[in-house]
């Protein structure tokens, strides 16, 4: 206890009264934190709570309104990541900031490259240590792959990589690190944090995964509204502790009680046999399966690369050569295109918001419009006030923190910005909507709500298929939950028997342990 | 399965090397269709012709691959066309002294030089310190230096600029010679400039970092690299490009007009996305774009030896232009394609 209480004393680096102001939004206000050295210090906060905020401050990448920094007893002050890096701090931003057009030990070691003499980069190196770092997160792939061409998960490793090749690493901020690895590589990762905070080494650490945290956390601080609420080692908390320091009041999400009698429903969407092989054999989606009713709300459950995004995609039409038939309101219909898709009624969220669903160009309003502008032309013009009227009752509807519709996208916190792309789904008025891990980086308390928004358009007779890796999350929504494991369907469990332990189990069936 | 990934393999490398195959049908073609064409002059005049094209579409090759476009380098290559000129046919007057410096050739040649590298900075520097649009940016300099090109003869052609024995400026004319009689010399310092520009661009760390701004320039930033200075040497680069087009092209015709290399920046536009640079940046070689200068001049010369009227002449090269980028938007989804699979056969 003696030398946990030393520890507890030595500080890596404290913000001190930091306040940043954006046009419209005070992100931090007056906010004081400390990076406790060698242990793992969780930042906790609703969406737009000002976490991220924070850590770009002590990054370099943002600088601070007003307020300082010390590292020891010294004043610092960043004015870019260099600097930032140079007194050795890290960071994996909560955004995937990587460079699709480069392999992956480019991505590694951009701006950081190993050369021979001056100018001739060693490549041969790089390889080396890229294979080195990626084995020692249990994730090889190999260096010469395109970034582009990897998953987000294998993204997400990369982006993690970069930061672990640096060698006089003092703190490494982690913003919402695991939001799209799977259990297996959560482990991993936790693993070699612990191995991290032994040599010494502070780390930050931001998710809205509260388990997570009660698991790997040392200290706990809480931000709301951008204000310091409260810290307190995690030895002495426990979840609905922080839940309600988080939001001010207690939430938990609560099973859905719905008596309804789905074999009287009328079937909307059915799919018989999908199939989508492995070019090298094998399959990637195996003979799977399923009907949606009328209202319902399906979950599809499944280890990460169980298949679960790849039948989103062959229901979306992005896998012509796919095999199996899909039925749309009793009638099979040949799926070819998106716009088809779309056309019949289907409306995709999709997994990566960066990526697939938000044109960052464009302001917050118009994203939310976008796919939906048919609905408001009236003669060849769009008609402004139609559009604006529906965008804001999405705003409301989902609680998007914003303060002006017309602010660039970016300029809204990352949660904040998921909430964006499931809005944008539902304006386009689907029959279907599918949602792909529509609550990846979202906290409790907007997973409550953007669920309550699901529940609602579910009652009103939309029918959604949902994907979470997230249990507790797919107990609480779903009606009847599928289960996949290595592209085959394992379960199919209604009403009280989807149980965490069933759910666990279906999703190994065929898995050999690692 | 196996047999459609054999077939995409071949049809990506076919799809790989076309602008070379591109090139081979038209060395044929032109052979059968003008009669002269397959002789030792036509080779030469394609070459030096090539030589300018090719040195231009390098410098705007690293332009376009961090995300840019540099408009100005054919107004470029007229004014320092026409700096040189000026220098060796009227000197340096400096009205102060009363005096009239002449200089060297090589001091002629650097002086021009900068010339070039200071309208790359201004770019440069308009672009990253102003935000202006790349493409704005370069369009106002495209006048201002055709302007000035202009207004230093008052549009008139410096000609015959050999230089005067007793002033010690001769040689100029070397640049546009060939020497063992058969190799020319822009041709010469069209392989220097594109080996140390390919070396420069696969083997350093400068190299990455303009790949990286064309790839996502946030996180270019993000992860440390000086994304500002590197656009701002990438167009300084373009400007001394355009400037050695500019001495090579006046050395060649013995003569600076103050017209010379209107509309060639779209020459080095169309050479580097025939060579598979893409437009939207981050993506590009120096190789490929001398196999793309190469095809934009055997179409040029090529066309002009069977009589193809001008007017149809540019017709043809649009059409092969806008066919280049067709072809290579299908090879990259080609490509996503195969790498899909790729990936989920390691899953
Ligand atoms: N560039 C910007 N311009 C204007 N407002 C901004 C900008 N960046 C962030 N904000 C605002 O600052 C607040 C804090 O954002 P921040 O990204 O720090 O939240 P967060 O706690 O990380 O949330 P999340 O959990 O969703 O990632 C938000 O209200 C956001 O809209
Ligand atoms: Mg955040």
């Amino acid at each position: 206890m003696n030398t946990n209480e030393k520890m507890e004393d030595a500080v890596c680096l404290r913000a001190e009264n930091i306040s940043k102001i954006y046009p419209g939004t005070v992100a931090l206000d007056n906010v004081s934190f400390e990076v406790k050295t060698g242990r793992v210090n969780v930042l906790i906060g609703e969406n737009g709570a000002g976490k991220s905020t924070l850590m770009k401050i002590i990054a370099g990448i943002e600088q601070p309104s007003s307020g300082k920094l010390f590292m020891g007893d010294q004043e610092v002050s960043f004015h870019d990541t260099t600097e930032a890096r140079s007194h050795g701090i890290g960071i994996i931003h909560q955004e995937l900031s990587l460079f699709p057009n480069l392999n992956v030990y480019q991505n590694i070691f951009m701006a950081r490259e190993k050369t021979k003499g001056h100018f001739q980069l060693n490549n041969k190196q790089h390889a080396e240590l890229t294979e080195r770092i990626l084995a020692k997160l249990e994730h090889p792939i190999p260096p010469e792959t395109l970034v582009g061409n990897l998953r987000v998960g294998q993204q997400q490793m990369i982006e993690i990589a970069r930061n672990l090749i640096q060698d006089d690493l003092k703190i490494l901020i982690m913003d919402e690190p695991t939001s799209s690895l799977s259990a297996q590589e959560v482990d991993v990762l936790f693993k070699l944090m612990r191995e991290l905070t032994e040599e010494g080494i502070s780390i930050v650490y931001i998710s809205h995964r509260l388990e997570e945290i009660m698991r790997i956390g040392d200290h706990v601080t809480i931000l709301r509204d951008g204000k310091y609420v409260v810290d307190e080692e995690v030895s002495k908390i426990d979840v609905p502790w922080i839940v309600q320091h988080m939001v001010g009041t207690d939430k938990t999400y609560h099973k859905r009680e719905r008596s309804i009698d789905w074999s009287k429903a009328e079937t909307i969407l059915e799919v018989k046999n999908l199939t989508l092989p492995k070019s090298g054999g094998g399959y990637l989606v195996n003979h799977v399966s399923f009907e949606v009713k009328k209202g319902e709300i399906l979950g599809i459950y499944g280890l990460l690369g169980a298949g679960r995004t790849e039948i989103f995609e062959c229901i979306m039409g992005l896998h012509p050569e796919h095999e199996g038939e899909i039925f749309l309101n009793g009638e099979p219909i040949s799926v070819k295109s998106i716009s088809e898709q779309i056309d019949r009624g289907f409306a995709l969220v999709p997994e990566d918001r960066q990526r697939e669903g938000l044109v960052q160009t464009l302001d917050i309003g118009k994203n939310i419009s976008l796919s939906s502008l048919k609905n408001y032309v009236k003669g060849p013009f769009l008609d402004k006030q139609q559009e604006n009227a529906h965008i804001d009752e999405v705003i409301k509807d989902i609680h998007i923190k914003v303060s002006d519709k017309k602010l660039p996208i970016l300029s809204l916190s990352g949660g904040n910005q998921q909430k964006v792309v499931i809005g944008k789904g539902i304006l386009t008025q689907p029959k279907i909507l599918l949602l792909d891990e529509p609550s990846r980086g979202i906290d409790i308390g907007a997973k409550t709500e953007v669920f309550d928004i699901i529940n609602q358009y579910a009652s009103r007779g939309l029918s959604i298929v949902v994907i979470s890796s997230e249990l507790k999350e797919i107990i609480a929504i779903a009606d009847r939950v599928i289960v996949l494991s290595n592209g085959k369907k394992t379960a199919e469990l209604t009403g009280d028997d989807i149980k965490e332990d069933s759910l666990v189990l279906a999703s190994y069936q065929g898995h050999h342990g690692h | 399965m196996k047999n459609s990934k054999t077939n995409h393999s071949i049809a990506m490398t076919v799809l790989k090397g076309r602008t070379f195959i591109v090139l081979v049908v038209l060395l044929i073609f032109f052979s059968f269709a003008a009669p002269n064409f397959l002789s030792e002059n036509t080779f030469m005049l394609i070459a030096k012709h090539v030589a300018l094209y090719g040195i231009l579409a390098i410098g705007m090759t690293y332009v376009i691959i961090t995300g840019g476009i540099d408009l100005s380098v054919g107004a470029v290559v007229g004014f320092t066309g026409m700096i040189a000129g000026g220098l060796i046919q009227e000197g340096l007057t400096l009205q102060i002294f009363g005096v009239t410096l002449y200089f060297s050739v090589p001091w002629i040649v650097l002086i021009v030089i900068v010339c070039g590298a200071l309208i790359g900075w201004l770019n440069g520097i308009i672009i990253t310190r102003f935000n202006v649009a790349p493409f704005i940016a370069t369009l106002g300099m495209m006048y201002v230096a055709r302007g000035f090109a202009m207004l230093r003869s008052n549009g008139a052609t410096y000609s015959d600029i050999t230089g005067k024995p007793a002033l010690g400026n001769t040689g100029f004319d070397f640049f546009g010679s060939s020497i063992f009689g058969k190799i020319p010399v822009g041709v010469i310092i069209l392989v220097v400039i594109a080996l140390i520009t390919a070396a420069i661009l696969k083997e350093t760390p400068f190299g990455w970092h303009v790949l990286s701004i064309g790839g996502n320039e946030r996180a270019a930033k993000l992860s440390g690299v000086k994304v500002n200075r590197v656009k701002i040497i990438v167009y300084i680069l373009s400007g001394v490009c355009a400037a050695i087009v500019g001495i090579i092209t006046t050395s060649q015709l013995v003569a600076a007009h103050p017209a010379t290399g209107e509309s060639w920046e779209m020459n080095a536009i169309a050479a580097a996305v025939l060579g598979g640079t893409s437009m939207a940046g981050g993506v590009g070689t120096i190789g490929g774009t001398i196999v793309g200068a190469f095809v934009i001049g055997v179409i040029n010369d090529g066309m002009v030896m069977c009589g193809v009227s001008e007017f149809w002449q540019m017709v043809i090269k649009g059409l092969v232009i806008v066919l280049a980028v067709i072809i290579d938007q299908f090879q990259r989804n080609l490509q996503a394609k195969i790498a899909l699979q790729a990936r989920n056969e390691n899953k």
